[in-house]
C-alpha cells in the first residue's frame, strides 16, 4: 500500500478546520498560520499528485478502497484520471491564494481581508475545500454526493456570516435552495441508476467503474440523463439555471468568491461529465444538442450581461457564466478537441476567475466601492493588482499566449466538428468580452484616481502579491507552453471517449 | 555560436520578448538604463537579421532557417519558424525600424520601464508573424501584437487615446474574428496548422463540409480573412480606426504603427490569401482592386483635406497601403504571369519603403509636436529659417512619400502600376480603368504632400515660433541620428534598388 495520498489531501483541510475550531478565538495570527500551513500541505501534496500522474500509463491512478458501508455497496474509493488531477491541483491553488488573500491587514485604517472571526471563517473555508478534494477524487458515487453536499452546505454559512451586509441573506438563501434543489434531482436519477445496476447485474455498489459497465438500456439513459446533467450543471451555472451565481458571487466575501467561482462551478461541470456523461454515454448523445444549445446560449448572453454591469463583482459573476457556457460547449461536442479544451478551460477559468475576485475583493476592501464608475487610478496605486488584473482580463479575452486561449481554441475546434454555426455564433462573446474587459481595466486602473478615494486607499499587501502572482504564473506557463496541462486532460478525454464508444 | 547560427530564427524572435522581462528586474527609476538597454536589446536583433540576410540563398525555394518545435501537440501546431524572401524583407524592416523607433522614444520621462517592456514585446509580436509557417502560431503571433500596441496608445498617447486605443482594439479583435473561425475551420479539415499542408490541400478542396457546398465555405473562409487582413492595411472602407489610433499614439507608437503593424495585413494577403485561395482571389480581385482604388483617391483627399498634421500623414498611411493592395489584385487577376509577377513585386517593395517614408514623416510630425506642442497646420507656417535641417530632412522625407523619381517610393509605385497596367493591357481590361484612377489618386498624393510642406515650412512666417519662450529649436542630434539610417535607405533604394528587388523577385518567382 502505497502513501494514501488522496486521502491524505481530502482530510487534510477538514482536520485543519478541527484543530481551528479548538484553538482560541482571540488568537488570530495563529489560526491564519495554521490555515496557511495545511493549504501549503495541501498544494505540494497537489503538485506533486499533479506531476507525478503516468501520463502513459493514464487510467485512475493513487487509487484507494477502503470499505464503508459494504451492506449498500459503499466504498471510500478514491483516484483520479488526467480529468480530475488539474482540478485537484486547481482546488490546491484556489485554497492556497483564498488564505493568503484572507490574512489582510489588521490596521484598523485598512481592514482588509476577513478580520471578523477568521478561526469560524477559515474552519468554514477548509470544509468546503475538503468536500471539493472529496468530489473530484471519488470514485464511489454516493462518495461523491457526500463531498458533494460537504462543499455546499459551508457556502451558505460563509455568505451569510461574512458576506456583503446588503445582500447576503438573500443571495445565501438563493444559492442554497437553487444547489439543492439541482442535487435533489441529480440524487434522484443516481439513485435509479443504482438500483437499476442492481436489477441488472444482483451487484449492490455505488462504485462508478462497476457502474460504467451496468448497461442502461438505451431508454433509461435518454431519460435520465438529463435531470443527472442539469442537476449537477446548475453547480456549474449553466443557463438557464444561473441566476443564483452571480448573487452568490457578489454577496460571498472574497475568498468565498474565488472558492465559488474558482472551484465550486467546476465542481458542477466536473461532476455533469463525470456522472451524467460517463455513465449515461448513449443518454449524452442523444441530448447533447440541448447542451449544446443551453451552453452556446450561455456563453453569449453570459458577455452581454456582463457588458452592462456597472458592479465589478456582477461584471465577474456573468463573465464566469459566460466562461463556464464553454466549457459546457465543450462537453457538449462529446468529441476529442472539444472535450480537451473543456478540461483545460476548467482550469483555466478557475485560476483566472480566482484571480479576478481576488483583485476586486483587494479594491473593494480599501476603496469600499465596487462600483465601475466611482473607481479609478488603481494601477497607480496598487500596481501589482492591476498588472494581475490585465494579465486575467487578457485570459479572458482569449489572447494567444495566456491560458485562455489554449483552452477555448480546442473547445470552438470541437463545435466546429458537430455544428458549425453554434461556433459562428459563439465567438461573438470573444468581441464582447473584449469590450467589457478593456472598458473596465481602463476605468478602474487607468482613469484619474476620484477626488473621495484620495489619501485613504493604500496598496496590497505582500501575501496579496504572492497570491496574484502565483496564478498569473500558472495562466502564462501553461497559455505559453500547453504541454504542460493538455496532455495530461487528453489521457482522460481518452477515458471518456472509450465510454462514448470510441467516437 | 553553434547554438545562434542553427537558432538563427527564434534567437531573432524571442530575443527582445527576454530583454523585456529582464527590463522588469532593473530598478524603476533609473529611466536612462530601461531606455539604453532596451535600445542596445533591439540592435541585437538586428545585427542577426542582417546575419540572416547576408546567409540567405536568394536562389533557393522554400523556407530557409527552418526551425520546428512541438508547442501545442494535442490540436498539430508547432512552432515552425522559417523565411523566404518574402518575409525576410519585412524581418529585416522590423528590426531595422524598432531601434529607431526606441531611440526616438528617448523623450519619454513617464514610467520608462513599462515603455521600454511593451515595445520589446511588440517587435517580438510582429517578428513572430512574418516568421511562423504555422497557421495557428500566426494567428497567436497576430493577436499578441495588440496588447503591447494598446497599451502604448491607451496609456502614452494624446488627450483622446481612450477612444482611440479601444477602437483600434475592437477593429482589430472584430476583425480577426472571422479569421479564427475560418483557422479553426481549417485545423478541424486537416488535422494539422502546418501552412505547407494546408496551402497544398485546402487550394484544392472540394467536399461539403456539414452540408454545405465547399464552393460556398471557401467563398465565406475568404471573406473573413480578406476582412481581417484589410482591417489591419488597412483597406477602405475598413481604415477609419487608422486616422485616430495614430493620431494619439505617441510618436514611436505611430512609427511602428505605420511601418509594420501595417505590412502585417498586407503580408497577410500575400502569404495566406493568394496561396490558400487562388480561385476565390482571382474571381473577386475586380473587387479588392475597387477596394484598393478607393482607398488610393479616397486617402489622398481625406489627407488633403486634414488640418492636422499627423492625421494628414496617417491618411497617406491608407494611400499607399492601397497600392500595395492594387498590386496584390492585379496579381490575383494574373497569377502566374510577368505582369503579376511585377505588380508583386511592387507591391512588395512598397511594403518596405512606405514602412521607412511613413516611420519617418510620422517621427518628423513628432518632432514639431514636442517643440511646438500643437499639430494643426493652420498655426505652423515658414518655418523654413527657423529650423533649417529640419525643413530639409522634411523635404527629403516627403518627396519619398510624393514618389519622386530617385527616391524609393517611386521605384515600387512605378512597379505596381506598371504590373497593374500590364495585366489591363493583356488579361483583363477592367484593370486598365483601376489603375487610370489610381494615377489621378497619385495626383493627389502630390498635392496633400505639397499642402503639408507648405503649411509648415513655407509662407508668410508665425511669429509665435520665431522669438522669446516659443522660439522654435532645430532638431537635435539624437533625432538626427533616427532619421539618418531611413534617409540613407530611402536613398539607396531609389537609386540602386537591385540588392532588395532581387531578393523580393526570386520569392515572388518562386512563390506565384
Amino acid at each position: 500500500m502505497n502513501f494514501p495520498v488522496l486521502s491524505v489531501i481530502t482530510f487534510t483541510p477538514m482536520v485543519a478546520a478541527l484543530i481551528m475550531l479548538m484553538m482560541p478565538a482571540q488568537r488570530r495570527n495563529e489560526t491564519r498560520a495554521v490555515a496557511l500551513a495545511s493549504a501549503t500541505f495541501a498544494l505540494i501534496l497537489s503538485i506533486w499528485v499533479y506531476f507525478s500522474y503516468d501520463q502513459a500509463a493514464a487510467g485512475y491512478q493513487f487509487v484507494e478502497k477502503y470499505n464503508w458501508l459494504p451492506a449498500l455497496g459503499i466504498s471510500l474509493h478514491f483516484g483520479v484520471d488526467g480529468m480530475s488531477a488539474p482540478l485537484v491541483l486547481l482546488t490546491g491553488v484556489v485554497m492556497f491564494t483564498g488564505v493568503l488573500i484572507s490574512w489582510g491587514d489588521e490596521d484598523p485604517h485598512v481592514k482588509a481581508g476577513i478580520q471578523d472571526r477568521p478561526r469560524e471563517f477559515f474552519a468554514f473555508l477548509f470544509l468546503l475545500a475538503g468536500g471539493v478534494f472529496g468530489v473530484f477524487v471519488s470514485l464511489d458515487l454516493f462518495m461523491l454526493f457526500f463531498f458533494y453536499e460537504i462543499a455546499v452546505f459551508p457556502m451558505y454559512l460563509l455568505i451569510a456570516i461574512w458576506g456583503w451586509v446588503v445582500t447576503r441573506e438573500y443571495a445565501a438563501m438563493k444559492l442554497t435552495l437553487y444547489l439543492f434543489i439541482g442535487s435533489v434531482v441529480s440524487l434522484v436519477g443516481v439513485l435509479a441508476m443504482y438500483w437499476l445496476q442492481y436489477k441488472n447485474t444482483g451487484v449492490l455498489s455505488f462504485d462508478m467503474l462497476v457502474m460504467e459497465s451496468a448497461g442502461f438500456s438505451q431508454t433509461f439513459q435518454n431519460i435520465w440523463f438529463l435531470p443527472v446533467f442539469l442537476g449537477f450543471a446548475v453547480l456549474g451555472g449553466i443557463w438557464p439555471f444561473h441566476n443564483w451565481s452571480p448573487d452568490g458571487h457578489v454577496a460571498a466575501p472574497t475568498a468565498v468568491s474565488m472558492f465559488h467561482a474558482g472551484v465550486l462551478m467546476k465542481l458542477g461541470a466536473f461532476a455533469a461529465l463525470r456522472v451524467g456523461v460517463m455513465l449515461l454515454p448513449e443518454g449524452a448523445k442523444q441530448w447533447s444538442w440541448l447542451i449544446m444549445t443551453f451552453a452556446g446560449i450561455a456563453v453569449v448572453y453570459g458577455a452581454y450581461i456582463a457588458f452592462v454591469q456597472t458592479d465589478m463583482k456582477y461584471m465577474i459573476g456573468f463573465s464566469s457564466v459566460s466562461h463556464m457556457g464553454l466549457v459546457m460547449l465543450g462537453v457538449s461536442t462529446l468529441n476529442q478537441t472539444g472535450l480537451t479544451g473543456a478540461g483545460v478551460q476548467m482550469f483555466s477559468h478557475g485560476v483566472m476567475t480566482a484571480l479576478f475576485f481576488a483583485v476586486t475583493g483587494m479594491i473593494y476592501d480599501r476603496a469600499h466601492t465596487r462600483m465601475i464608475p466611482e473607481l479609478g487610478g488603481m494601477m497607480k496605486i496598487m500596481p501589482f493588482a492591476g498588472i494581475g488584473f490585465i494579465i486575467g482580463g487578457l485570459v479572458s479575452m482569449g489572447m494567444p499566449g495566456f491560458s485562455g486561449f489554449v483552452a477555448e481554441f480546442p473547445i470552438f475546434m470541437g463545435v466546429w466538428q458537430e455544428q458549425w454555426l453554434v461556433a459562428v455564433i459563439a465567438s461573438i462573446s470573444i468581441v464582447i468580452t473584449a469590450a467589457y474587459i478593456m472598458m473596465n481595466i481602463r476605468k478602474v486602473f487607468f482613469a484619474d484616481l476620484p477626488e473621495k478615494l484620495e489619501g485613504h486607499v493604500g496598496d496590497i499587501t505582500v501575501l496579496d502579491k504572492v497570491a496574484i502572482v502565483t496564478l498569473c504564473l500558472l495562466m502564462t506557463g501553461i497559455g505559453l507552453f500547453p504541454g504542460l496541462m493538455v496532455p495530461m486532460v487528453q489521457t482522460g478525454v481518452e477515458n471518456i471517449l472509450r465510454l462514448l464508444g470510441g467516437a | 555560436m553553434d547554438f545562434i547560427s542553427t537558432h538563427l530564427l527564434s534567437t531573432i524572435l524571442f530575443f527582445p520578448a527576454i530583454a523585456a522581462l529582464v527590463i522588469l528586474f532593473l530598478p524603476k527609476e533609473e529611466m536612462k538604463l530601461h531606455k539604453w538597454f532596451a535600445l542596445v536589446a533591439s540592435l541585437i536583433p538586428f545585427a542577426l537579421s542582417l546575419v540572416l540576410w547576408f546567409n540567405f540563398k536568394t536562389a533557393r525555394a522554400g523556407y530557409q532557417f527552418e526551425e520546428i518545435y512541438p508547442w501545442y501537440t494535442a490540436i498539430g501546431s508547432s512552432l515552425h519558424l522559417g523565411v523566404d524572401g518574402l518575409s525576410l524583407s519585412m524581418v529585416l524592416l522590423t528590426t531595422f525600424l524598432t531601434p529607431l523607433a526606441i531611440l526616438a522614444s528617448f523623450n519619454i520621462n513617464d514610467r520608462t520601464k513599462a515603455y521600454m517592456m511593451l515595445f520589446l514585446f511588440l517587435e517580438t509580436g510582429m517578428l513572430g508573424v512574418f516568421m511562423s509557417i504555422d497557421l495557428l502560431v500566426f494567428f497567436v503571433f497576430w493577436e499578441i501584437g495588440l496588447v503591447p500596441m494598446y497599451f502604448l496608445i491607451n496609456q502614452w498617447g494624446s488627450a483622446n487615446r481612450n477612444y482611440a486605443s479601444l477602437k483600434f482594439m475592437i477593429y482589430t479583435m472584430g476583425g480577426s474574428l472571422g479569421l479564427l473561425l475560418a483557422v479553426q475551420l481549417l485545423g478541424v479539415l486537416f488535422k494539422t496548422y502546418d501552412l505547407q499542408v494546408i496551402t497544398a490541400q485546402w487550394s484544392v478542396y472540394t467536399d461539403a463540409i456539414g452540408g454545405i457546398p465547399a464552393a460556398t465555405f471557401k467563398t465565406v473562409a475568404f471573406w473573413a480573412f480578406v476582412i481581417a487582413f484589410a482591417v489591419k492595411v488597412p483597406l477602405w472602407p475598413f481604415h477609419t480606426w487608422l486616422p485616430d489610433a495614430h493620431t494619439e499614439a505617441p510618436t514611436a507608437g505611430s512609427m511602428i504603427l505605420a511601418g509594420v503593424l501595417l505590412k502585417l495585413g498586407a503580408y497577410g494577403f500575400l502569404r495566406l490569401i493568394l496561396p490558400l485561395y487562388p480561385a476565390e482571389a482571382k474571381y473577386f480581385a475586380g473587387a479588392l482592386a475597387f477596394l484598393a482604388v478607393a482607398a488610393i483617391v479616397f486617402g489622398a483627399f481625406a489627407s488633403y483635406a486634414q488640418t492636422d498634421f499627423k492625421r494628414l500623414v496617417a491618411y497617406s498611411s491608407v494611400n499607399h497601403m492601397g497600392f500595395v493592395v492594387l498590386g496584390i489584385a492585379a496579381a490575383a487577376f494574373a497569377a502566374g504571369t510577368d505582369d503579376a509577377r511585377i505588380a508583386l513585386n511592387g507591391a512588395i517593395l512598397q511594403m518596405f519603403n512606405h514602412g521607412l517614408s511613413a516611420a519617418g514623416m510620422f517621427f518628423l510630425v513628432g518632432v514639431i509636436y514636442e517643440r511646438t506642442h500643437t499639430r494643426n497646420l493652420e498655426e505652423f507656417g515658414g518655418l523654413f529659417p527657423l529650423v533649417p535641417v529640419y525643413g530639409g530632412i522634411l523635404i527629403f522625407t516627403s518627396m519619398a512619400s510624393l514618389g519622386l523619381p530617385g527616391l524609393n517610393g517611386f521605384i515600387s509605385e512605378f512597379l505596381v502600376v506598371r504590373g497593374a497596367f500590364g495585366v489591363g493591357v493583356n488579361t483583363v481590361p477592367a484593370m486598365a480603368i483601376y489603375t487610370a484612377v489610381a494615377m489621378l489618386g497619385l495626383l493627389f498624393t502630390g498635392a496633400y504632400i505639397l499642402k503639408g510642406i507648405k503649411k509648415v515650412l513655407h509662407g508668410p512666417m508665425n511669429e509665435h515660433w520665431a522669438h522669446g519662450e516659443h522660439k522654435l529649436t532645430e532638431i537635435n542630434t539624437r533625432e538626427i541620428i533616427v532619421m539618418v539610417p531611413l534617409m540613407v535607405l530611402i536613398l539607396w533604394i531609389g537609386l540602386y534598388p537591385a540588392w532588395i528587388l532581387d531578393v523580393i523577385n526570386k520569392a515572388v518567382v518562386m512563390l506565384f
